[in-house]
């Protein structure tokens, strides 16, 4: 047993839960640290190896090209990535059942021709085409859903013949050749116009504030009832490194960083906020709910969930819906950056893409490990690459091998992690 | 004599032409370990099975505290307080051990799901029934030993202020030391007055904590009898011939099978 350098609740407070053995905390910072150590030498590398890469190829495209690193670069870079982001963090939830959803991508294009056309053709407001849209992915899920769960057809069947069919939509409504405009102001302007800088400094700070409070509310209540917790230290590290990544962004998108003398661009681009509202939501929903806990319960081992009560058809049902609904929140970020909506939009590698993404942040294709964050460091690092080589110039061929080669090696360092896992058994 | 707990008479099951269960009576007796041996085939698994309320019964009496249930699920069963131990254990390897011990069974506060008050419990379940091997409630179900996975499996079916835990051959898989551990833990529900059922091919383990023995034969029951007053080899006789001495099934009954 480690020993305990922390407050630590008063002997008295522990007999009535206490067994030999009993380890309640991780010791010193330096005792976590080296627990994480030894998970990573088991194979739980989580988020690790994103993060590697991310550094890696910043260094590197920053060395290749002077504009990489310059903060209108960086704006650019959050626009792309949010899509992404977005369709990622749909994928991560059939990921966690070891499903998979191929027609995630697809269907963001035809939700997102839904609500051009409501916009266009109606003349509805943005937030009624916007709910079109999304309840139009949410019945695409609950088909798909209903397909794998209720007549156990293999998802990867099932969501192949719906990316086959789902690309009828956007032709038959749109025509082939043609394309929608998307101008409506406030959608169009989750990539176009940004949040004023005061408000982006308010924001940040509650954002932080927030997460030191509850992180250390958190610990107090822990450690007082004698329950399992981080040390101290660790929690004020999480803390620092929080604020010093959302302050920094802030301060950094908040400069001018128009290439034009003439007029001011400033303040974080309106898609960022919305990526990390359904960031923290999800994280939410994954981590303090039922809902959440079945999720993985489901993914881990399906059929002690089942015996458990829990209704396992309903959480996977549950599970395609939410992934359908948060593609077409990704179309609609998609078609916000291109501003318009074509017969391919969300086809090609889109979906490929947000897969890659969500393996690559830590995501298992096994299921039953996987967080919501882990969309957003795999989305980065894809939005990196798809970025870094569009300034090199590289022909579109190498965008293609380099994207392949990276979901490739995110998928082994997820297969021999599993491997070392289970041998390890972390 | 004590009352059972959990009583079943005259119980028959069929599937199609197949007569796997001949008026069988077993019983569960509060603060005792009744083992149910047989040979394999001889209906230990379905006998389980309808006491767990997988399988319907085609005609017999189930009583549980003395009064004639009825019993449509495993629903109706757990919510009389009484909780099988499966032999896969039923544990999700990506989650730890609270998680596992409630799973399905959450508890929540209005913001969510309540950890503190769920790992206390767990804490609580577990030493009150002596756990020593546990690293941390918090540890991931993956890496414990195959003894342990079998205590939080069985400490999950405590947890519930059950009544009756049956156990299917929870030694089977295991090395010396944790069979040792998980006989122990045995030994301890029954001394906290709950009623156990240990399905069982070891004789060893058998004898060593079990006070009462119903061994099965054919589907029939060839002995229901205190564990003090048999022998290894009398017992092993009992599963493979169905009688032993003046114990057993009449040869009359045996020859028409």
């Amino acid at each position: 047993m480690t020993v305990d350098n922390d407050t630590q609740p008063a002997p008295a407070a522990q007999p009535a839960g206490g067994f030999d053995n009993d380890n309640r905390q991780a010791g010193s910072v330096g005792d976590a640290a080296r627990d994480y150590v030894n998970r990573l030498r088991g194979g739980d590398m989580g988020s690790l190896p994103a993060i590697l890469g991310l550094v890696v190829l910043v260094a590197i495209f920053a060395s290749l090209n002077d504009r990489f690193l310059t903060t209108y670069n960086m704006a650019n870079l959050v626009i792309q990535a949010s899509s992404i982001i977005v369709l990622a963090m749909g994928i991560v939830f059939v990921l966690l059942l070891g499903e998979i959803d191929l027609s995630a991508g697809v269907a963001g294009g035809a939700c997102a021709t839904i609500t051009a056309l409501m916009l266009i053709d109606y003349d509805w407001t943005w937030w009624m085409a916007t709910l079109a849209g999304v309840a139009f992915g949410a019945v695409i899920g609950l088909a798909i859903g209903s397909l794998v769960a209720l007549l156990g057809i293999p998802s990867f069947v099932v969501t192949l013949a719906f990316f086959l069919a789902l690309q009828a939509v956007p032709l038959k409504l749109i025509g082939s050749g043609g394309s929608l405009r998307f101008n409506d102001p406030v959608l169009r302007g989750l990539s176009i116009k940004n949040v004023p800088a005061s408000a982006g400094w308010i924001a940040a700070i509650v954002i932080v504030a927030v997460f030191a409070a509850l992180s250390l509310w958190r610990f107090r209540s822990l450690s007082s009832k004698g329950l399992v917790h981080p040390p101290l230290g660790l929690v004020v590290i999480r803390i620092g490194v929080l604020a010093v990544i959302v302050l920094g962004l802030t301060a950094l998108l908040n400069l001018n960083r128009s290439p034009n003398p003439t007029f001011n661009i400033s303040g974080i681009p309106w898609a960022a906020p919305v990526v990390i509202a359904l960031l923290l939501f999800w994280t939410f929903m994954l981590t303090k709910t039922r809902f959440g806990r079945h999720l993985y319960a489901v993914g881990g081992n399906a059929e002690a969930a089942r015996r458990a009560g829990i209704n396992v058809r309903r959480v996977k049902i549950t599970a395609f819906v939410i992934c359908t609904s948060m593609a077409a929140l990704s179309g609609l970020l998609s078609a916000s950056y291109t501003g318009k909506v074509s017969p391919g939009s969300g086809g090609q590698n889109v979906l490929l893409y947000a897969v890659a993404a969500a393996v690559i942040g830590g995501t298992s294709l096994f299921g039953g490990r996987g967080r919501a964050i882990d969309a957003v460091i795999g989305g980065l690092v894809i939005a990196t690459i798809g970025n870094g080589l569009g300034l090199l110039n590289q022909a579109a061929y190498i965008n293609f091998l380099v994207t392949g080669g990276v979901l490739l090696l995110a998928a082994s360092v997820d297969a021999i992690s599993r491997r070392r896992r289970s041998s390890a058994g972390v | 004599m004590v009352e059972p707990l959990l009583q079943l008479s005259g119980v028959n099951k069929s599937f199609g032409v197949v007569h796997v269960l001949h008026d069988v009576d077993f019983a569960v007796y509060p603060g005792q370990v009744t083992a149910l041996v047989g040979d394999n085939g001889a209906g230990k698994s379905t006998l389980v099975k309808i006491i767990a309320g997988i399988y319907g019964r085609d005609s017999g009496d189930y009583r549980f505290e003395g009064k004639a249930v009825d019993v449509h699920g495993p629903r109706d069963v757990a919510g009389l307080g009484v909780e099988v131990v499966y032999q896969d254990l039923a544990l999700c390897d990506n989650l730890d051990i609270v998680e596992n011990m409630f799973l399905g069974r959450e508890e929540t506060t209005r913001f969510g799901l309540d950890e503190v008050s769920m790992e206390t419990r767990a804490r609580e379940t577990l030493a009150s029934l002596s756990v020593r091997t546990v690293k941390s409630v918090r540890q991931s179900v993956a890496s414990l030993s195959g003894g342990q996975r079998q205590t939080v499996a069985i400490a999950k079916a405590v947890l519930w202020n059950s009544k009756v835990v049956l156990l299917d051959e929870p030694t089977a898989a295991l090395g010396v030391a944790q069979t040792r551990q998980v006989l122990d833990l045995v030994r301890r529900l029954a001394d906290r007055g709950l009623g156990v059922v240990l399905i069982s091919h070891n004789m060893g383990d058998v004898l060593e904590v079990a006070d009462r023995i119903t061994a099965l034969y054919l589907g029939r029951v060839a002995a229901d009898v205190a564990a003090k007053d048999v022998t290894h080899g009398q017992i092993v006789e009992l599963i493979t011939a169905g009688r032993s001495g003046d114990l057993g099934i009449a040869d009359s009954a045996t020859a028409a099978v």
